[in-house]
């Protein structure tokens, strides 16, 4: 079995940041990507999308070229596509690539798997024509393809970035319907402060906003009661705001309010975590350099925590250098030395966090679905299902899980944990951290008999 | 008193006793720990096996048909009260065998049972191409099977499911999120949690699996049980390719191909591992090779909770009358049991079966 | 598939290949994200659910939601994890319906 120093999960800008970090500080590295480039989802394929749309996408985007650049070393061993379904102690990663099973060990393990979207159940959100916003963009940047009648639904600054794109492509979206009040910015003032530290990213987000206003896209804010109509693919969106009720045509329809640490991996391994009143989720216990309570465990990027890419690469760095002052190859004052820089600027980035948290809050009738809306995508579980095992007894999501099969899809609770918590939470009237999660066990990601088999065999091999 | 009963465990055996008490008319306290507990009822295999149990026991094999035999009848009777269904299918399961000496041992071991039993014990052996024409898909290492016809399967998390909620219905008590600390007899119980909550009943059953371990001796058991790890695999929903259960691997109802399992004696450690999960693969597709494209979702470890000689017990204490154990490691085969038949025990009534083998008696040093 | 596709499709000015999808052939741009290049092809479900049948399409791009599914060759697989290359045959069961009846 190939042993590393370091083995990094995910190839966004925490992990690439962390490879060419390590391996400069001479540590033996692998870098594994389930993605098929690296980019992670922020710079997705941004070696090949810079140069075709890069005007449309902006400069942030085109940063990520400098970060796969940075993975080009002989020294890293990058490994795309390969999907990581166990992590074991030792630490003994098993991994699946282009079909075939494979174990890697590492003495250190860098868990930078990124953020997904926070779900968001509304009625009609699983007809086909909804998507993510994420996805808008992943589609956008990937693929240049881009939706000709789209309302975008919910709320944060995600939502003005994807909209100011599609602008600039020439499609701008039929409406946005965003859930935020004015009472959200109100209260989000008295973070203006840290707002203010982070200037240049509140006056992105302004011309932003400046380029929506010029396109005359429709704005409907404060709003309630959304759902999502259509009979096998979505129609339209219907929704209150200012009093009025409203129903808007579409073909597709992007959902956001917010991105959550993906949490998968780290829970895998037993990594502690808390629930985190500002940004609504569930976040790993990590010191200052990323270090979990599990030993060896290292957490960078938004699977921390969301700080956005930028916050990530200086995590990234982070990481690496204690790493390596463990492993023997930085000595302390040195490590210090080089990660005050990112240290300052890892702050910097964060200031304007705690504004925009409370800026664009979740939207609240997604955090608390009515009772026919389904939570559990895969297995088609209700929230009034949820509330009903709770009922039955079940204080947390095992219980729950065990009774009604919500987690037990291919998606492993992604969609669907954090409502499911919440939900149990509510009835139980006990807290998230009360409540708990999904145990999270291997496979992380489904692998195929034969594959798990073979490696039965190949262990036997080396055995004789 | 504040019930009849206080069942300390809220698993499968907890509840089925729980819901047999109910029916007679006695009032229940069920005491259940909280999301994170080892729960054996939500790790199991699923199986209503008669077959492999008892081989040096003719009165364990006999307990287990008595439960099979009536368990269609206690799913129904749920199914009916709690307008919650629990899949159910009785159509036999195999033993199968990649040799022919083990065949042939194993079937040794059952031509001397059925005749303790006195000829009850039906099965058949399978050679290889009897068996394909049954199962499709079985591979060609596999020599043949043991179909034994009183074995089948259950969805055990619908049954857990529909006996929470008929305990509910039928009044009993459920305290959820409680860890029992101390239980004294000062007149009659009086039972203390962690949490400060004190429940005072007239009669005490202890069922709570790993749990026994730690608060049976303090109740004048033995509780000789340990944890043996189970990993289980289970894949993506697949069209039918599995008509029987085996040991090796079932079809539950809702698609998906349930494999296991491991025996490992690990302690307390309910993690699963690649070896594991690679050997049970390998040992599945070996037996149904179409399984080999088949996309693994889930895996989990279970701990079965296991007496020395790995029979249920059921034992009323000596220094508590009225404090009850009972335990096993097959609490879905002999849940219908549980729930109807052991009532008359607890009760000491003359209908009572007799389970004087599964007393402590035999864990005594001679 | 309905004739006007809800995406827009740039030309990338890539080399276009032939795949099957549900037998029937269809020209993909090579390399290009599958489940991407279905959608802009107007492809508007990929799959049933196990469940109640409800059709689905991609949702999160990204390998998270397992909406994609799709037999890519005879095995299943995510379209948004996949790229295209020439002679793929891409199959959409429907699942509801491939499972039998459970006893």
């Amino acid at each position: 079995m190939i042993r590393r120093d370091l083995v990094i999960i995910g190839a966004g800008p925490a992990g690439m940041a962390a490879a060419a970090r390590a391996a400069e500080l001479g540590l033996s590295v692998s870098i594994l990507d389930e993605q098929l480039r690296a980019g992670g989802q922020i710079y997705r394929d941004v070696d090949r999308a810079a140069a075709l749309r890069g005007d449309i996408l902006g400069k942030d985007y085109k940063h990520g070229a400098t970060l796969t650049d940075g993975l080009r070393r002989a020294d890293i061993d990058h490994l795309p596509g390969a999907v990581v379904w166990a992590i074991e102690e030792g630490f003994r990663i098993s991994y699946s690539q282009d079909g075939q099973g494979a174990q890697i060990a590492a003495a250190r393990v860098l868990l930078a798997t990124g953020a997904l979207e926070r779900p968001m159940p509304l009625p009609g959100w699983t007809l086909p024509g909804v998507m993510t916003a994420g996805a808008g963009q992943i589609l956008l940047k990937q693929s240049g393809v881009l939706a000709r009648n789209a309302v975008l639904v919910g709320s944060g600054p995600l939502l003005y970035l994807i909209a100011a794109q599609m602008i600039r492509a020439g499609t701008p979206p039929a409406a946005m319907i965003e859930t935020q009040g004015r009472g959200d910015i109100i209260s989000a003032m008295r973070h203006l402060g840290g707002a203010l530290r982070g200037w240049p990213y509140l006056l992105k987000g302004m011309k932003m906003l400046a380029e929506i206003r010029r396109a005359r896209v429709p704005r409907f804010t404060g709003a309630q009661g959304i759902a999502i109509e259509g009979e096998t693919r979505a129609e339209a969106v219907t929704l209150t705001s200012a009093g009025h009720s409203r129903r808007i045509a579409c073909d597709t329809v992007f959902l956001h309010h917010g991105v959550v640490p993906n949490t998968q991996a780290a829970r895998s391994l037993g990594v502690g975590h808390e629930w985190d009143h500002l940004q609504n989720c569930f976040v790993p216990a990590l010191d200052e350099w990323g270090q979990s309570d599990v030993a060896g465990v290292f957490i960078a990027g938004d699977g921390a925590g969301i700080g956005g890419a930028k916050a990530a690469e200086y995590a990234g760095g982070l990481a690496a250098l204690k790493i390596a002052e463990e492993l023997g190859r930085l000595d302390p004052a040195a490590c210090m030395e080089q990660a005050a820089p990112l240290r300052a600027a890892l702050a910097r980035e964060r200031a304007p966090r705690a504004f925009l948290d409370a800026a664009y809050p979740p939207c609240v009738e997604a955090l608390a679905p009515a009772d026919n809306t389904i939570v559990c995508r895969c297995e088609e579980i209700t929230a009034g299902d949820i509330r009903r095992y709770a009922s039955l007894g079940c204080l947390g999501p095992n219980q729950a899980k065990a009774f009604g099969r919500a987690g037990m899809g291919p998606c492993q609770g992604r969609f669907c944990g954090l409502t499911v918590t919440a939900l149990l939470a509510k009835a139980n009237g006990r807290t998230p951290d009360e409540t708990g999660h999904f145990r999270i066990r291997p496979p992380l990601k489904p692998v195929t008999l034969g594959e798990l088999a073979a490696m039965d065999s190949q262990m036997q091999d080396a055995a004789e | 008193m504040e019930t009849d009963y206080a069942i300390i465990g809220g698993g499968v055996v907890g509840l089925s006793l729980a819901w047999g008490l109910l029916r007679r008319g006695l009032t229940v306290t069920v005491l259940d720990g909280d999301d994170g507990s080892f729960r054996a009822s939500r790790g199991n295999f699923g199986l209503v096996w008669v077959q492999s149990k008892g081989m040096n026991q003719p009165r364990y094999a006999r307990w287990s048909q008595q439960s099979a035999a009536i368990w269609a009848e206690f799913a129904k009777e749920l199914g009916a009260n709690t307008g919650q269904d629990v899949p159910l299918e009785q159509r036999g399961g195999y033993d199968l065998h990649f040799s022919e000496e083990a065949l042939e041992a194993k079937l040794a071991k059952y031509e001397t049972l059925k005749a303790q039993l006195g000829g009850d014990y039906p099965y058949e052996v399978l050679g290889h191409n009897a068996l394909r024409k049954e199962e499709p898909h079985i591979g060609p290492k596999v020599v043949g099977a043991i179909l034994h016809h009183q074995d089948g399967h259950a969805n055990p998390l619908r049954l857990l499911m529909a006996l929470a909620a008929d305990v509910r219905r039928m009044g009993g008590r459920v305290l959820t999120g409680k860890t029992v600390t101390d239980v004294t007899k000062p007149d009659g119980f009086r039972i203390a949690c962690a949490d400060g909550t004190i429940v005072r009943v007239g009669k005490v059953i202890l069922s709570a699996g790993l749990g026994a371990a730690e608060l049976g001796p303090r109740m004048g058991f033995k509780a000789p049980v340990r944890a043996q790890r189970g990993q289980v695999l289970i894949t993506e929903k697949l069209p039918k390719l599995i008509n029987r259960p085996s040991l090796i691997a079932r079809q539950v109802d809702e698609g998906g191909i349930q494999i296991g399992a491991t025996n490992e004696e690990v302690g307390l450690d309910d993690r699963v591992t690649q070896p594991g999960l690679s050997g049970l693969a390998a040992k599945a597709i070996a037996a149904y090779p179409a399984l080999a494209k088949a996309q693994l979702v889930r895996s989990w470890g279970a701990l079965r909770v296991l007496s020395p000689d790995g029979l249920p017990i059921y034992q009323e204490s000596a220094t508590m009358p009225g404090a009850f154990l009972v335990t096993c490691h097959s609490g879905i085969t002999l849940a219908a049991a549980h729930a109807n038949l052991m009532p008359d025990w607890l009760e000491g009534r003359d209908a009572a079966p007799n389970l004087e083998v599964f007393s402590e008696d035999r864990f005594a040093v001679s | 598939m309905k004739t006007a596709s809800p995406f827009l499709e740039p030309d990338d000015g890539g080399t276009r290949v032939e795949v099957s999808l549900d037998g029937a052939p269809l020209l993909l741009s090579e390399g290009a994200n599958l489940a991407a290049a279905l959608l802009a092809a107007g492809v508007e479900v990929f799959r049933h659910t196990k469940v109640t049948g409800a059709p689905r399409a991609p949702f999160c791009m990204m390998g998270a939601c397992y909406d994609c599914l799709v037999e890519i060759d005879g095995v299943v697989r995510q379209a948004c994890m996949t790229e295209v290359s020439p002679g793929l045959r891409i199959n959409r069961p429907h699942e509801a319906e491939a499972h039998d009846d459970p006893a």
